[in-house]
């Protein structure tokens, strides 16, 4: 998991890179995101974690901080 | 996508050039004149397998790899950008259903789509909301028989003709994306005629009135509309987009460099001209820095790397605005020849404008690339 947490760390940094964003921030309620972030993160978490991510799991709430989007590629890393 | 060798990928676009030249290039400025394609050259480009390329081979696509996608957008694109309109919307309709569709919406519809049987269209713009898609004001209520939509939908390409349209409305106040058959009770088309450019894209506005449609026309669930579903088709679109202007760009430097080895003026061909020679260059170096972007947009993709999205964005950019460029010079270097319905370029230019429009204005490219650029920065 910590694993997982660094990685998209690294990559959110990209956007945020003039503020610190903890752990459990609400990404979307800093004003920074778009539609186009959206699918930027989607994309990247397919690919990183060689995953597809569904439409049912496509819900904000899922990429609304750090720690959801953990707690959902580790959820879908699970052999199903 | 599957990723076709580089032998097949030169294959796929001499069969496309081919196809392009027999049936499209002679025909194209007819069907400029007329505002609509001859329904022999759908059912052609269906037998083709072309409306099923981006679909997977399991419901009979070619499920083409990137690059072979975008040499076939390339050659329609230099031969009749209308012609190519019809692949990218019918294109968008089907990554849509393939991507977000359940099991039983991808077996209804991808094969059909794949032949070609269905020809899909793209129903996200209205009179008043086109680059700020939340404007959408076409509504969808749920029911116990369905969902009842409510609005219009204005300059849907393809739309004369569409079988099925992917139509996005608000549900709850959310953009959600529902497919919408032809023949659904409710659903009126009114032709659009005298488009400035891509005049044989046949483009229709709907009508929705107490449209209803059933529960599983829904596609992906509440709220996915716009940030992922139309998000998704207009980044497909625009890479097919900026393909076409390769293509355009491409058709006026093989019209120019033809029509000034022939034409003379004070007592020499037109090519011996200083000033000729100087846009010709420019054609030529924006051209092959067009398709490099394309490719390089084409590559990442393939790779599922998520700065594929704004290499599109990039590639669409430059490539539009440089077709415009070049078809204005492609009509300049004819003089009044290049004012006339004779010769082709005057179409490209018409063609290349409205190339800036769709899929995000020029103006919506130059503020989502410099922001990009913003965010890289330490400024």
């Amino acid at each position: 998991m910590e694993e997982t947490k660094v990685k998209v760390k690294a990559f959110l940094s990209r956007f945020f890179r003039k503020s610190e964003i903890a752990d459990d921030d609400d990404i979307f309620a800093l004003g920074f995101v778009n539609s186009l972030f959206a699918m930027q993160l989607v994309m990247f978490l397919e690919k990183e974690f060689s995953l597809r991510i569904q439409p049912a799991d496509l819900d904000f709430k899922n990429f609304r901080s750090i720690n959801s989007i953990v707690e959902l590629v580790e959820r879908l890393k699970q052999p199903a | 996508m599957s990723s076709g060798s580089a032998i097949q990928q030169l294959a796929g676009r001499e069969a496309f050039r081919s196809f392009a030249e027999r049936y499209i290039v002679h025909e194209a400025d007819r069907w400029d004149s007329e505002e609509a394609i001859p329904q022999s050259i759908i059912q052609q480009m269906g037998a083709e397998g072309y409306l099923g390329a981006v679909i997977s081979k399991e419901f009979g696509g070619l499920e083409l790899d990137m690059k072979s996608l975008g040499a076939l957008s390339e050659e329609m694109g230099r031969a009749c950008s209308s012609v190519r309109s019809l692949l990218t919307v019918h294109g968008m309709a089907s990554i849509a259903v393939e991507r977000f569709g359940t099991a039983e919406q991808r077996q209804k519809w991808l094969p059909l789509l794949a032949s070609g049987q269905t020809i899909g269209a793209f129903g996200l713009s209205e009179a008043g909301a086109g680059t700020d898609t939340k404007a959408i004001t076409t509504t969808a209520t749920i029911t116990e028989e369905g969902y009842v939509l409510e609005g219009g939908k204005k300059w849907i390409t393809f739309g004369q003709i569409a079988d099925l349209f992917l139509i996005f409305a608000k549900l709850d106040g959310e953009p959600t994306a529902f497919l919408v058959p032809r023949t659904t009770p409710g659903l009126s088309i009114d032709h659009l005629k005298g488009i400035f450019g891509t005049t044989a894209s046949m483009i229709a506005e709907l009508r929705m009135e107490n449209c209803l449609i059933p529960h599983e026309a829904i596609l992906g669930s509440k709220g996915l509309g716009v940030p992922y579903i139309a998000m998704s088709c207009l980044d497909y679109g625009r890479y097919t987009i900026a393909w076409g202007c390769v293509g355009i760009l491409q058709a006026c430097l093989d019209a120019c460099l033809s029509y000034t080895s022939k034409r003379e003026t004070f007592g020499t061909l037109l090519k011996n001209q200083q000033l000729i020679q100087k846009m010709i260059t420019e054609m030529t170096v924006n051209t092959k820095a067009a398709r490099l972007l394309c490719e390089d947009a084409g590559r990442l993709k393939d790779e599922g790397d998520s700065q594929g999205l704004l290499a599109t964005w990039a590639a669409k950019y430059f490539a539009s605005i440089s077709a415009t460029k070049a078809a204005n010079e492609a009509v300049q270097i004819h003089g009044a020849n290049g004012c006339s319905r004779d010769y082709p370029v005057q179409r490209y230019l018409r063609d290349a404008k409205v190339m800036e429009i769709i899929e995000g204005t020029t103006q919506m490219h130059e503020l989502v690339i410099s922001s990009d650029a913003y965010s890289l920065s330490d400024f």
